[in-house]
Parts: C-alpha cells; sequence; structure tokens
C-alpha cells in the first residue's frame, strides 16, 4: 500500500509499499517515530485520510474482501461496523454535549439492527465489559465526568460497539499516566482474546508494545523496516534502525553514562535519500545501501528489509 | 555554637545544598464566584497543588521530582523558578531565602542564575524570532555583553555547544525539528550563566531516539559546566538514567525521597512500589505488570489521612486518620505509617 500527499511542491510519499496481514484475535504493533508513517497507514485503513492524501496504490482486503476502494457512503458503514478506531486523546472522541449512553446507543443504532431499549442494554452490557465502575448509575452522564482513563475506556466500548472484527488503536494509551497504562493494556488484551478482534496497535513506545502485542513492525520514512514477533525484534533486533531505537531507551537498572543515539534524524518527507532511506544515519551502510532499496527479506520468523541479510538468504521478497 | 553556625550559614553556598525547599505549600482557589456562593450555596474550593514539601538539592547533582499528572510536581517547578508565590514555606537558592530578597536587582541578579527549561519545544520558542534573537534575549535583558559582535559571538558559541551550527543562528524555530528545538531551549537557559536549571519533561514530548541525544547533552553539559538540575519526569526510566536522587510525589506531598540507586532497588513506600510495578517490562519476563486499583483522586477533595490509603494494600485505620510525615527510614526518607511500623515486608 501507498499513500501519497500531492502537494504544491510536488508529490510526498508518506507510506511507501507497505505489506501486512492481521489474523484474527491477534495484536499487531506498528512502532516508529514521529513521521515514519505508522498512524497514516491506521489512518488509510480506515478511509479517514485527510485531504489531499489518497491510497496510491496497493489494496486493503478485510476478511477477504477489498476495502480501499469502496465509495466514501459505503465506506462510512463499514467504518464501525467492521473496523473500529481508538484514537490517543479520549476527550476529543467523544462528544462533550452529549451524554455517554447516547453517544453509544447512537452508535449501536447506526450498525446494527436493534431497537432503542435492546441498545440501551447493550450499551451497559459494554460499559460493565470495559470496567466502568457502577455503570448503570453513570452512563447517562457527559464526559467531563470522567477520568481520562475512564474516558478511553468509553471510547473502547464506543468502538466494540458493533463488535468490529478490526480496531485501530492509535496510541490509546499515550495519554494517560503509567498506573491507568497498565489498566488500559490489560482491557485491550482481554478482549482481544474474548472477541477474536484483530487490534492493530499504533504507538512510538516499546515498552507498551513489548507488553500488549504478539507482532510488530517497525517503521521507518514511510517502510516496514521489520517485521516479525515481539520477542525476536526486541530481544534479538535485526535490522541496524530497530536495534538503535532498543539501544537509546534507558533502561532502570542498566548504568551506563552514555546513552547510545541514533545519529541525525528522521528524514523529511521531501528529501527522502536514495536506496536504503536509513543509509545516511546506519552505521553499517555500504555501497549497495546508497542506491539501492531493500525489500522485506525473511530471516527466521522475522522480515527485514536491510542488505545486510541479503547474501544469507536468496533475497525472497515478502513484499 | 551559635557563632560558628551563622559563619557556616555564610559560606553555606559553598558547602550546603544549591536549594533547600522546606515546607513549600501553593494553594489555588477554585471556588465559584463570590456572587454565586451566595445565591447557590456553593462552597469555597482550595486545590492543595502542593501541600507542604520539603527537600534539598546539592550543587552538581540532578535530583528529579516523579509522579503521575496531578501530583503537584509541575508546580514546584514554577514555585523554585518564581513563577508562582509560594502561599507558606520557604525557598533558599544557595543560602538566601528567595521571598527576603527585596530590591529588585538583587532578585534579578539572583533569578538570573537559575533558568526553566519546559516541556514542548513548539510552544516555548516565539516562532516569529529567529533562533539568534531568542537565545540572546537572556543576555540583553540583563546585559551580561555589550556590543553587537561579542552578541554573536556568545550566540555561535551556545548553538555550538549544544551540538547545532552558527549558521543555524539565521534560521527560524518552525525550520528545526523537535529535537533541535529542544537544544535551542537549552542554549536559551544556558545564555545567563545559570548554575541551577529547572527542567519540567525536558524530553516528553520527544522520540526516543532524540530523548537519547537530549539526555546525553544534558549529562555532558552539567559535567562541563557544573550545572545543577531539577529534573521533572514520569518516566521513571528517563529518571534512572539522569539523576542522583529522586522525589516521589503523590496528591502534594514528597511521599519517598530516596539517593536513586537506593530507590529503585529498594523502594520503600508503597506508592513508589506501585510506580515501579507499573513500568513496562521491556526485558519480556513475561512478568504480569501488577494491575493497580483505582486512580489518582481528586486534589480538591483528597482523602483524609494518608492521601495514598484508598488505594493503599497495606493501609489501616491510622493511614486513615493521620497523616504520615516524612521521615528517616534506612537512608531513605518515607512517609508511610505501614514503613514506620515495620509493617511492610522488604520486598
Amino acid at each position: 500500500m501507498t499513500v501519497e500527499f500531492p502537494t504544491r511542491k510536488g508529490t510526498l510519499i508518506a507510506v511507501d509499499d507497505v505489506s501486512f496481514d492481521l489474523q484474527p484475535g491477534e495484536i499487531l504493533g506498528v512502532v516508529g517515530e514521529s513521521g515514519a508513517g505508522k498512524s497514516m497507514t491506521g489512518y488509510a485503513i480506515i478511509g479517514l485520510l485527510d485531504r489531499p492524501g489518497r491510497i496510491a496504490g496497493g489494496r486493503i482486503e478485510l476478511d477477504g474482501e477489498r476495502i480501499d476502494n469502496l465509495p466514501p457512503e459505503k465506506m462510512r458503514r463499514f467504518r464501525g461496523r467492521r473496523i473500529g478506531a481508538i484514537f490517543q486523546d479520549p476527550l476529543t472522541s467523544l462528544n462533550p454535549l452529549l451524554r455517554i449512553s447516547d453517544q453509544i446507543i447512537e452508535t449501536i443504532r447506526t450498525h446494527m439492527d436493534m431497537d432503542e431499549r435492546q441498545a440501551r442494554a447493550r450499551t451497559l452490557e459494554l460499559l460493565n465489559e470495559v470496567g466502568i465502575p457502577a455503570a448503570a448509575e453513570r452512563m447517562d452522564e457527559y464526559p467531563h465526568q470522567f477520568s481520562g482513563g475512564m474516558r478511553q475506556r468509553i471510547v473502547i466500548a464506543l468502538a466494540l460497539a458493533a463488535n468490529p472484527q478490526l480496531i485501530i488503536a492509535d496510541e490509546p494509551t499515550t495519554a494517560l499516566d503509567v498506573s491507568i497504562q497498565a489498566q488500559i493494556i490489560r482491557l485491550l488484551k482481554r478482549l482481544c482474546k474474548d472477541h477474536d478482534t484483530a487490534i492493530m496497535l499504533i504507538t512510538h513506545d516499546m515498552g507498551v508494545i513489548a507488553e500488549a502485542a504478539d507482532r510488530v513492525a517497525v517503521m521507518y520514512a514511510g517502510r516496514i523496516v521489520e517485521l516479525g514477533p515481539v520477542r525476536d525484534v526486541i530481544k534479538d533486533a535485526k535490522h541496524p534502525y530497530t536495534k538503535g531505537l532498543m539501544d537509546s531507551i534507558p533502561a532502570i537498572g542498566q548504568d551506563v553514562r552514555v546513552l547510545a543515539q541514533i545519529k541525525g534524524a528522521m528524514p523529511r518527507l521531501n528529501a527522502i535519500p536514495p536506496g536504503c532511506s536509513f543509509n545516511p544515519r546506519c552505521p553499517q551502510a555500504m555501497d549497495r545501501c546508497r542506491v539501492e532499496r531493500p525489500e522485506l527479506i525473511t530471516q527466521g520468523a522475522s522480515a527485514v528489509a536491510c542488505w545486510l541479510f541479503a547474501e544469507e538468504e536468496a533475497g525472497v521478497g515478502v513484499a | 555554637m551559635a557563632l560558628l553556625e551563622d559563619q557556616n550559614e555564610a559560606r553555606g553556598s559553598s558547602a550546603g545544598p544549591l536549594l533547600r525547599v522546606r515546607g513549600l505549600k501553593r494553594y489555588f482557589d477554585v471556588s465559584p464566584p463570590l456572587l454565586n456562593r451566595l445565591f447557590e450555596g456553593g462552597k469555597e474550593q482550595i486545590v492543595k497543588a502542593v501541600d507542604g514539601v520539603s527537600f534539598d538539592i546539592k550543587r552538581g547533582e540532578t535530583f528529579a521530582l516523579v509522579g503521575e499528572s496531578g501530583c503537584g510536581k509541575s508546580t514546584v517547578a514554577r514555585l523554585i523558578v518564581g513563577l508562582y508565590d509560594p502561599t507558606a514555606g520557604s525557598i533558599e537558592f544557595g543560602g538566601t531565602d528567595l521571598a527576603k530578597i527585596k530590591r529588585r536587582r538583587d532578585i534579578s541578579a539572583t533569578r538570573g542564575r537559575m533558568q526553566m527549561i519546559f516541556q514542548d519545544p513548539f510552544a516555548s520558542l516565539n516562532p516569529r524570532w529567529r533562533v539568534a534573537a531568542i537565545v540572546a534575549e537572556p543576555i540583553r535583558y540583563r546585559q551580561l555583553l555589550n556590543g553587537r559582535a561579542a552578541i554573536t559571538e556568545r550566540v555561535n558559541e551556545l548553538l555550538t555547544q549544544v551540538g547545532l551550527s552558527p549558521s543555524d543562528a539565521e534560521k527560524y524555530p518552525h525550520e528545526f525539528s523537535g529535537g533541535q528545538r529542544q537544544r535551542i531551549s537549552i542554549a536559551r537557559a544556558l545564555a545567563g550563566n545559570p548554575e541551577f536549571l529547572v527542567c519540567d519533561e525536558p524530553t516528553s514530548a520527544l522520540d526516543v531516539s532524540v530523548q537519547a541525544q537530549i539526555l546525553n547533552l544534558m549529562k555532558e553539559l552539567q559535567t562541563n559546566l557544573g550545572l545543577t538540575y531539577l529534573f521533572i519526569s514520569h518516566d521513571l526510566a528517563v529518571v534512572y538514567h539522569i539523576s542522583t536522587e529522586v522525589g516521589v510525589m503523590y496528591l502534594g506531598r514528597l511521599c519517598e525521597w530516596a539517593e536513586t540507586k537506593a530507590l529503585f532497588s529498594n523502594p520503600r513506600h508503597p506508592y513508589t512500589r506501585l510506580l515501579l510495578d507499573t513500568i513496562p517490562d521491556l526485558e519480556m519476563t513475561g512478568r504480569e505488570r501488577l494491575p493497580v486499583a483505582g486512580e489518582v483522586p481528586s486534589p480538591i477533595n483528597p482523602p483524609s489521612g494518608c492521601a495514598f490509603h484508598p488505594r493503599c494494600p497495606h493501609a489501616n485505620e491510622r493511614c486513615q486518620r493521620e497523616r504520615p510525615e516524612l521521615k528517616t527510614a534506612g537512608g531513605a526518607r518515607v512517609a508511610c505509617h505501614a514503613v514506620e511500623e515495620g509493617r511492610i515486608p522488604a520486598s
């Protein structure tokens, strides 16, 4: 899949030829730094790209059905019914003027064939499921009457309202305190198991990924540079970028005077270097990296887009 | 004897802690307006954002304040640099009580010895000023240098010191990434030759690889320039890496104050233990994070006694009734009845 932003100064490619799949009941973590294209990938899947952004190539299939070329009206029904979304800031994803019960009931009735009474019963059920205490009394309150952690639970209930097959969670815990973060991750993991829902968890926080995800995709400058089981990627990172990223995270109990740092910064979208986009910052860059772009190469259970691994395997492109 | 102590006080500027905070309080009035109170019977409401905090920061060291949102850590930072006036308590800087300096010139001179770095490098730099003007502002304001050439030279030196190039001086803030902007903020803070920097979540808005660069820069500057830091953060891994001592705050009070290594290897206060248990596990040991019951209560209406008692597994009747004070317990200072009575088994 490719996402482009045509601008006056030329077309910016925000997501460049990204491919992955998600199994039911699986949590796929997508990590990367700001501007890596991880949120864009998520928005493209739910069809919420801001203009003038558009999907320029590739295809998105949900349960065997192609969804990237649906007309807007059909996509609107699809979204919510089969794909749910959880965003970073729970306060902006809830309407401050409506009671939370009304917001959830509206969502349920838009997507499911239920009358007001049934929808209200389902709302209560959902709120109980996401762990809102005294849900029966509190469901008629307004969003501002809840704390940040509780609001995020409500947003999760809203995303679950129509029993979607896929949930896109964009930085769902970033705005929360660590102790609340632990509660929300636990909740997401449980829901994923109970409902057999696939979750695409987009975050910059490796800690969250380590705890929640089954597999992880590391993104850099619009491309996936490494994709594999979470344990392999975190414990034994292969791509030089993933390695650098892991080393730059300070760890408790580890006494280092100077943190390892990746020199430089991620290139801007209008100045992505030729060849491997990481080559100017890569400590192991070779001549080939500067001219030829690496595709994902299978390495054990993972796949890595790096020429360092090209010789060992005959170059089985997964992309 | 008293004379000796006086002499020590006078020399305190070199021997004692650089910053000494005692019983610091800051209350905010959040009552509804008076007329509403008269007609609707609303009550006066006071938020005790900081409610009796005491700590020292030694010269050349880094003291970290940690806690969840709303615990008052940023308010402490703002009180120290003088953005708020304390409701009660004292802040001594280099042996002088900041509240007792009366002459305007002296206030300005003392304040110049401390600077602040803010969390959001996008909001803390004026977008319409060139970097040169931003960095030179403290120099011009305090008239530290005269003459355009001298100022330009100093700005270039500062930019080089924080890892930027002198040619960046002519650019505007929007031309820089978040990490580079934070470097500009640091250069501006250093422009007034401060001894003490108050850093309020300086890396929270940055990506991890950039965070590593900024933390390394801060450590390097500390060694080279002999700076003292107050470092506010909610990220315990960052705190472990950068600080020498840590104070843990909960609802406006300090619940534990200890050396960094001691705090992480042997946390005493139940809240500190809770915080440490909630750190995501990067080592993939399969350890389940301890599910923490409840959330931080509202500071408008804090629980009686120890503010942490509703969430504490060791709370008893005394904790509900009596507020614990900070007491020394084996190298650390802990405000907890259960620790004092030895009710908590060592972990």
